[in-house]
């Protein structure tokens, strides 16, 4: 009897240990803590010679990436499954942020890979090449807007004015004529997308963390902190804001869908779902069905996205803004 | 067991004498599964120090960072131009909140495992004992929440700064440690030869001076043991410290100042950084770092403990 229970305690910790290194093969594996599927998995499991019906179509699909994106994504792929023609298909959507979505899809070891940011932003120099690989799916445009707390009494800044807050010229508010009170700069961390995003098209120069300032990776807590903490300003993505904090005109435009797509109010963004190659006919599918007018008009709006065909302006990667 | 018929005995004795007998099948599969399990164990340990390892020396392999400009660089500026790597402020902001909460936590603990284990037995192992093992359940990020929400706050509003920095870190972390030190010292405290505390008074001391001047000085190695390891983990938590400190990757100037951790700036930069770029490398080098100051505390902890069965 006794000798039995200890040879089912033995048991147990040798699963336990096997459990324990498999996981940890998984990590070095991917580097990322991901979970990492040889290949593309969707290619071989699809029919590829699936006629367009979508009746065939079977498979599973991994997107990685943006977590700005990633709630999105998951609405979408809920009601994607959930359609007849697609419920052989299944997606899984990861979190890890923007690099590492487009390291992975680069790597070939998710099928789409979020981002917020262009790939020819993230891949430079050396790895330049590894961009051109990638084929990019805009799906959604988000706006970003600089918020402040409601008590600094200001609700206007400039390109100039913001320039020189967030590079630490400025300290005090009523340098840009608000209230007698020191400026205190919520920030996202350096790498962010949503950060770079407004450095590029805000404030025009990349900026150093300064001394004194915070660093907080989610825009939750970027706005509970600005609207607590007296002087501070931060930024949000249009889907963020509330009375909590106050929203600040750029330029005296004030970030509003319409302005956006009208190209008025030019701090905004494409959320992108890349695929290394054309994608394979599952995820062209679901990449299809993310664009459809249905999904633009009722999941995309209601996560505070602007839907993609609303724009009536265009911008490449370059930061090159058209006018079709 | 007791074997009456003599068929069992017979089948008994025909056990014996075979070549593979039950009771040495059953050492065998014990041996089996005991090897294995270590086995397993070691190769785990192994590939993933050696997996830290590699990811984190390939900056300096590659000649793209040098081990000083990392270790004594004060300007972190990943993606700046030209990006820089120093990430001495993120090794002083660790050490910063280590120590501070240690130095908190340590009085806490003992003064908690006096209680627990001289002054009130009976109260501590009921009351006490249980609140402060309940401690250490609490995930980290229910501090981090807890700690943003009311400690940041607190600070800001009696002191000048924005309430982020070290002080908030090493006030969230000493609570985490707390259980760590406390249970520690009163494992020591119950080990101690009752023989000692009965001669000391015996001779006339007081509860008090049998406390500070026999009880501490004789304990003191494990108690030691126990704020060490108690920065040991301080040193490792990321999610709570991460929520608290401010993450501005700048040598503090003061306790109330935003300050970055090591695992602060990891959990921050990682996922946004493209694998295989310097930038992601060198996060890898941090985590190496941070793994060599955990070898450096249990080898630390190993001489205490060592000094202590003297």
């Amino acid at each position: 009897m006794k000798r039995n229970s200890i040879a089912l305690i033995l048991t147990f910790v040798f699963a336990f240990a096997l459990a324990a290194c498999g996981s940890n093969k998984e990590d070095s594996g991917s580097g990322g803590g991901q979970s990492a599927p040889g290949g593309s998995p969707s290619a071989s499991a699809a029919d590829t010679s699936a006629p367009a019906s979508g009746d065939a179509l079977s498979g599973t699909i991994l997107a990685a990436g943006s977590t700005a994106l990633q709630p999105l994504v998951e609405a979408v792929s809920q009601k994607f499954m959930a359609e007849d023609q697609y419920r052989k298909i299944s997606v899984t959507v990861q979190p890890g942020g923007s690099g590492a979505g487009l390291t992975q899809v680069q790597a070939g070891q998710v099928d789409i890979g979020n981002s917020d940011i262009f790939a020819e932003e993230k891949f430079k120099d050396a790895d330049a090449d590894k961009a051109k690989e990638l084929v990019d799916h805009q799906v959604a445009v988000v706006a970003i807007a600089p918020v402040a707390n409601p008590q600094v009494g200001v609700d206007n800044l400039t390109k100039q004015q913001l320039n020189d807050i967030f590079s630490g010229k400025v300290t005090n508010w009523k340098d840009v004529g608000g209230a007698d009170q020191k400026i205190v700069i919520v920030n996202r961390p350096s790498s962010s997308g949503t950060r770079k995003t407004f450095e590029n098209l805000a404030l025009g120069t990349a900026t150093q963390d300064l001394p004194g300032s915070i660093q907080e990776d989610s825009s939750g807590t970027v706005r509970k902190l600005v609207g607590e903490t007296p002087g501070a300003i931060g930024y949000l993505a249009l889907s963020y804001l509330d009375s909590s904090v106050k929203a600040l005109k750029y330029e005296g435009v004030e970030a509003t869908v319409e302005n956006v797509t009208t190209g008025k109010y030019p701090v905004w963004a494409y959320e992108h779902m890349y695929t290394k190659g054309e994608p394979s006919p599952i995820v062209k599918a679901f990449l299809e069905y993310m664009l459809s007018a249905d999904i633009q008009n009722s999941d995309v709006k209601a996560g505070g996205y602007i839907p993609i065909s609303d724009m009536k302006v265009a911008r490449d990667a370059s930061g090159n803004v058209t006018n079709p | 067991m007791k074997l009456n018929s003599p068929a069992r005995t017979d089948a008994a004795a025909e056990d014996r004498i075979s070549r593979f007998p039950k009771h040495k099948r059953e050492e065998w599969t014990g041996q089996a599964y005991v090897y294995a399990c270590v086995v397993l164990l070691v190769v785990t340990i192994f590939s993933i120090v050696g997996f830290i390892a590699s990811k984190g020396i390939t900056p300096f392999a590659s000649g793209a960072l040098r081990v000083q400009d990392l270790l004594f660089g004060r300007v972190w500026s990943p993606e700046g131009e030209p990006p820089r790597f120093g990430a001495l402020p993120m090794l002083a902001g660790s050490a910063y909140v280590s120590f501070l909460a240690a130095a908190i936590a340590a009085p806490l603990g003992f003064c908690s495992a006096v209680f627990m284990t001289q002054i009130a037995p009976g109260l501590g192992r009921s009351v006490l004992q249980p609140a402060i093992e309940l401690l250490a359940g609490i995930p980290s990020v229910v501090y981090g929440f807890a700690g943003l929400s009311v400690i940041v706050p607190f600070l800001r509003d009696i002191m000048p700064g924005q309430g982020f920095g070290i002080l908030a870190g090493s006030l969230v972390l000493s609570i985490m440690i707390l259980p760590t030190v406390a249970s520690i010292a009163t494992d020591a405290l119950n080990t101690l030869p009752a023989g000692l505390k009965e001669g000391s008074f015996a001779l006339g001391a007081t509860r008090w001076q049998t406390i500070c001047r026999l009880m501490l000085p004789t304990t003191l190695p494990s108690l030691l043991t126990g704020v060490v390891l108690g920065i040991s983990r301080a040193f490792g938590e990321a999610l709570a410290v991460q929520m608290v400190i401010g993450n501005a990757p700048h040598v503090p100037s003061s306790l109330l100042q935003s300050a970055a951790t090591l695992t602060s700036i990891i959990t921050l930069e990682m996922g946004n950084s493209v694998g295989g770029s310097l930038h992601n490398n060198t996060l890898w080098s941090l985590a190496l770092i941070l793994l060599l100051l955990t070898l450096l505390f249990v080898f630390i902890v190993r001489l205490l403990e060592r000094r202590a069965r003297i």
